[in-house]
């Protein structure tokens, strides 16, 4: 179950947040009101370059300490340079948490190791801060989630009022772990944003592969897992993405046997280097990333340049499409035609081909 | 004289309305426990180790073995098996020997823990269906991968190119996570060694070679061997070392962690003084620690040597034995450019050790998998090496358990002999194994058939990695890389709160 939709213009036009909620919000029988959520990128573009750092802060009388050592920590390395409540209508939903927002400059002298000491505070407070959780550190980008139906969470963050040129968006049904807020997906871990519909069953495997890295898993959630995966080897180890793909869904033993030299001894070196970062299990999983919207279950359109991957068996749906500039990911075309009727073309991505999504220059 | 206060443990029962005096018990017990006389049967009971060679080839099944049911006072602490070895070394004032692994009633974690399996939301997947990958590499693998790009162009179109930059070292490449331990020619029988290696070039495996050197009639298995090199340096030449695919360093095993080994000179025959390049009838001592080995620095520096000796084109493994801090050793060993470290358990067989050693020392194997794995990570040099674990791996379930725990493969020992037709009786020592598997005596190697002992060793390999692909797939998972380490697919259950944590497991309902 778990419904997913998520569209970007590629020409990288600004498209209001209420359009995704529409999508959404027809996929509310794939959760069960537990779970939505949603990330908009290219939202703050009077911020554009600092960390919007998106934080739930327990509601209770403790709020101004627990902000306060959130506050301490990331002062550590930088500025603040602004930070507020995110404006919230509370009359629709219990508000369990304050979500906060800071915008957060680096200090310079930490320019060339920037993005290691965001995910580290990330990791720090969320494992050691009792009652915050940082669920959104990338740039000009933020996510909008809690426990509960898909128009609900759009209206109680006021999606509306928000404007990006690539919107991803989930309806969660939780079979892992109960309902709550940090739960929900996107799960965001600088610019790897995660949507999530499956079960990693590889999940024992992943997690202590990342941790072996200084990653800590505090949600109990495989898309958390799936975020630090991405950020691991794309960002840090820096693979081309499509070998981070292909070590997540990795080719079957016999393709690979049956492939040229030079193919042969790159995937078998992927397959036995990044054997902990495989993921077993259904799923079908939506990316963004700065580069662009990386979704599961694709295949190669050199054309459009995009790649995508898939759980090797193809276990959870997804289709995609496209109609001029936008190209929408989803786990039902109903969810896509709900916004855009007429599409140039909606194809079902094979299992375990790749399909990247990039910004036309 | 003072006569044995304590009665045999077993007893010999002939049923005289079905024996037809054939004999063939007689001539099949190489303990001389049962005698023919003229128009009798006669047992001697105390010589009797229950190897049950002689109930499973009488024609008529006129033989029963027992315990012995007269044992004399019943008491809580002194039994049957206390006062014996009280008396054995009262009169010879000697080390006691045993065979097989660890015989006392310690708990076997193995059978504390419970495997997970998909319901609704991830689906099981059916290995008749569907591909299920169980090929594993043992060895070093980078911690990452670099790449370097050349254009190239591609009718007329500048095409970016990737190449791989980072050397991969050399692995072995297993169809199936299970091979067969280190035993060595001399322990076993040439028959033994033979029907194994048969099996594992069949399963897509590996074998050990054990101490012994490597008979020149193995060498047509050169691609499934792995050669071991033991302190006593028993048949260890170049040509030896490249007979092999993988090199193991034996520091110590886990049935009788912190000492050496002793084949008794009435086992080295003529064809074993030749593979162990020593005197024949000459006793085999490998000496508790290898003589130039008195430090982590020491052993790196064999690790390298055994290397350059082959080219830098096999792998190195060191096998130890599990104890206490084996995860502090693994993580030394993992930074000496070995390639895959092996812990042996308490529980894993020999052909021979003092009893005092087999029973008492050591630690059992799950939670050193798990003591190392942990350890390997925490230190970031998990890639550098692989596990292989081994000591008392009975089925595919301890198996599957294994790897999930941390391991990447297991060996196997006791029961690919068992396969042969072990019975445990435990009397490997004695060198007259009546199954042909435990002995250089000829007329006893000739009863072990080769290719039927490997088709039966093949089958137990093979039924196993059927089991373990269904096991998988009652998980969700399609490939065993994504098992390894996953002991969230895992439960413990009977277990108290250190053990869950020592095993790195939840409780059954968490």
């Amino acid at each position: 179950m778990c419904g997913i939709i998520g569209f970007m213009s590629k020409k990288g036009r600004l498209i209001k947040g209420d359009k995704i909620a529409k999508a959404l919000d027809s996929l509310r029988d794939r959760g069960n009101g537990e779970g939505s959520g949603y990330v908009g990128y290219g939202i703050y573009p009077e911020y554009a370059d600092k960390y919007a750092i998106h934080v739930f802060i327990d509601n209770t009388v403790d709020f101004p300490q627990i902000k306060s050592k959130v506050e301490e920590i990331l002062q550590r390395y930088g500025i603040i340079v602004k930070d507020e409540e995110i404006p919230v209508d509370d009359s629709v939903i219990k508000k369990e948490h304050i979500s906060w927002r800071f915008f957060y400059e680096m200090d310079e002298k930490y320019a060339e190791i920037e993005e290691d000491k965001i995910v580290e505070m990330v990791i720090e407070i969320n494992s050691k801060i009792d009652g915050a959780f940082i669920f959104s550190s990338g740039k000009n980008l933020g996510v909008f989630k809690a426990a509960a139906w898909p128009d609900e969470v759009a209206k109680y963050f006021k999606l509306d009022t928000y404007e990006g040129y690539m919107w991803l968006s989930h309806a969660r049904y939780p079979t892992n772990t109960k309902g709550w807020w940090g739960g929900a997906h996107p799960f965001n871990l600088l610019g790897w944003s995660v949507v999530h519909n499956g079960e990693i069953t590889s999940y024992g495997t992943n997690k202590r592969y990342v941790e072996s890295f200084g990653y800590e898993c505090n949600l109990l959630t495989d898309t958390e897992v799936v975020a630090y995966l991405f950020d691991l080897l794309s960002r840090k180890h820096k693979l081309p993405i499509e070998y981070v793909i292909g070590a997540l869904a990795p080719r079957f033993w016999k393709d690979i046997d049956n492939m040229d030299d030079e193919k042969r001894k790159i995937c078998e070196a992927i397959r036995m280097t990044y054997a902990g970062a495989a993921m077993n299990g259904p799923f079908a999983i939506v990316i963004g990333t700065n580069q662009g919207l990386v979704f599961s279950n694709g295949e190669v359109d050199n054309k459009n340049d995009m790649l995508g991957f898939t759980d090797r068996i193809k276990l959870r749906p997804l289709v995609a499409a496209e109609k001029d500039d936008l190209l929408f990911i989803s786990s039902e075309e109903a969810a896509i035609r709900l916004i855009c009727p007429e599409l140039d073309r909606v194809w079902m991505p094979d299992a375990g081909k790749m399909t990247i999504a990039r910004f036309e220059e | 004289m003072i006569p044995s206060t304590v009665p045999p443990k077993y007893k010999i029962t002939i049923d005289h309305d079905k024996c037809i005096l054939c004999g063939r018990c007689a001539k099949e017990c190489a303990w001389d426990a049962i005698r023919k006389s003229k128009d009798k049967i006669i047992t001697y009971d105390n010589r009797c180790g229950s190897c049950f060679r002689c109930a499973s080839m009488c024609p008529r099944d006129a033989i029963t073995i027992i315990e012995n049911p007269s044992q004399g006072r019943k008491h809580p602490v002194w039994t049957p098996e206390a006062r014996q070895d009280v008396l054995n070394q009262a009169n010879s004032g000697c080390i006691l020997l045993s065979g097989m692994g660890n015989a006392k009633d310690y708990p076997i974690y193995y059978d504390n823990i419970v495997l997970d399996a998909c319901q609704v939301t991830n689906p099981s997947i059916d290995p008749l269906r569907e591909p299920m990958e169980l090929r594993t590499y043992i060895g070093s693998k980078p911690e990452k991968l670099e790449f370097e790009y050349i254009e190239e162009e591609i009718d007329g179109k500048k095409v970016k190119k990737s190449k791989l930059k980072t050397k991969i070292a050399p692995n072995l490449k297993l169809d199936t996570p299970i091979m067969i331990g280190h035993m060595s020619y001399g322990a076993i029988s040439l028959n033994s060694h033979k029907a194994m290696a048969k099996a594992v070039k069949r399963c897509g495996t590996f074998m050990g070679t054990g101490e012994g050197g490597l008979h020149r009639d193995l060498y047509e298995y050169s691609d499934n061997i792995i050669t071991q090199v033991a302190s006593g340096r028993f048949g260890v030449n170049s040509e030896y070392l490249s007979k092999g695919a993988a090199i193991e360093i034996k520091i110590g095993q886990g049935a009788k962690p912190g000492i050496g080994g002793h084949l008794p000179g009435e086992k080295v025959s003529a064809e074993v003084s030749m593979t162990r390049m020593i005197p024949e009838g000459s006793d085999a001592i490998s000496p508790a620690p290898h003589h130039d080995i008195y430090s982590i620095e020491d052993l790196a520096q064999l690790v390298r040597s055994l290397k350059e000796a082959t080219r830098w084109k096999l792998p190195v493994f060191v096998k130890i034995s599990a104890v206490h801090n084996v995860a502090a050793i693994a993580n030394g060993i993992a930074t000496s450019d070995a390639d895959a470290v092996v812990i042996d358990g308490f529980k894993g067989g020999t052909g021979a050790a003092p009893k005092v050693f087999r029973d008492n020392v050591g630690i059992p194997i799950e939670v050193a998998i798990s003591a190392v794995d942990d350890r390997l990570r925490e230190q970031g040099n998990r890639n550098k090496v692989s596990i292989i674990a081994s000591g008392g791996i009975r089925n595919s379930a301890d198996v599957f358990k294994s790897i999930a725990l941390g391991a990447d493969a297991v060996y196997i020992g006791t029961a690919a002999m068992i396969a042969m037709g072990c019975t445990v009786c435990g009397r490997c020592y004695g060198g007259k194994c009546c199954w042909g598997i435990a002995t250089q005596r000829a007329d006893l190697v000739e009863r072990l058939e080769i290719e039927e002992a490997a088709d039966r060793v093949s089958n137990l390999i093979g039924a196993w990695t059927h089991e373990i692909k269904e096991l998988l797939g009652a998980a969700g998972i399609n490939s065993i890389e994504s098992l390894r380490g996953n002991r969230d697919r895992l439960r413990g259950i009977g277990l108290n709160e250190v053990e869950l944590k020592a095993l790195g497991l939840k409780q059954a309902g968490l």
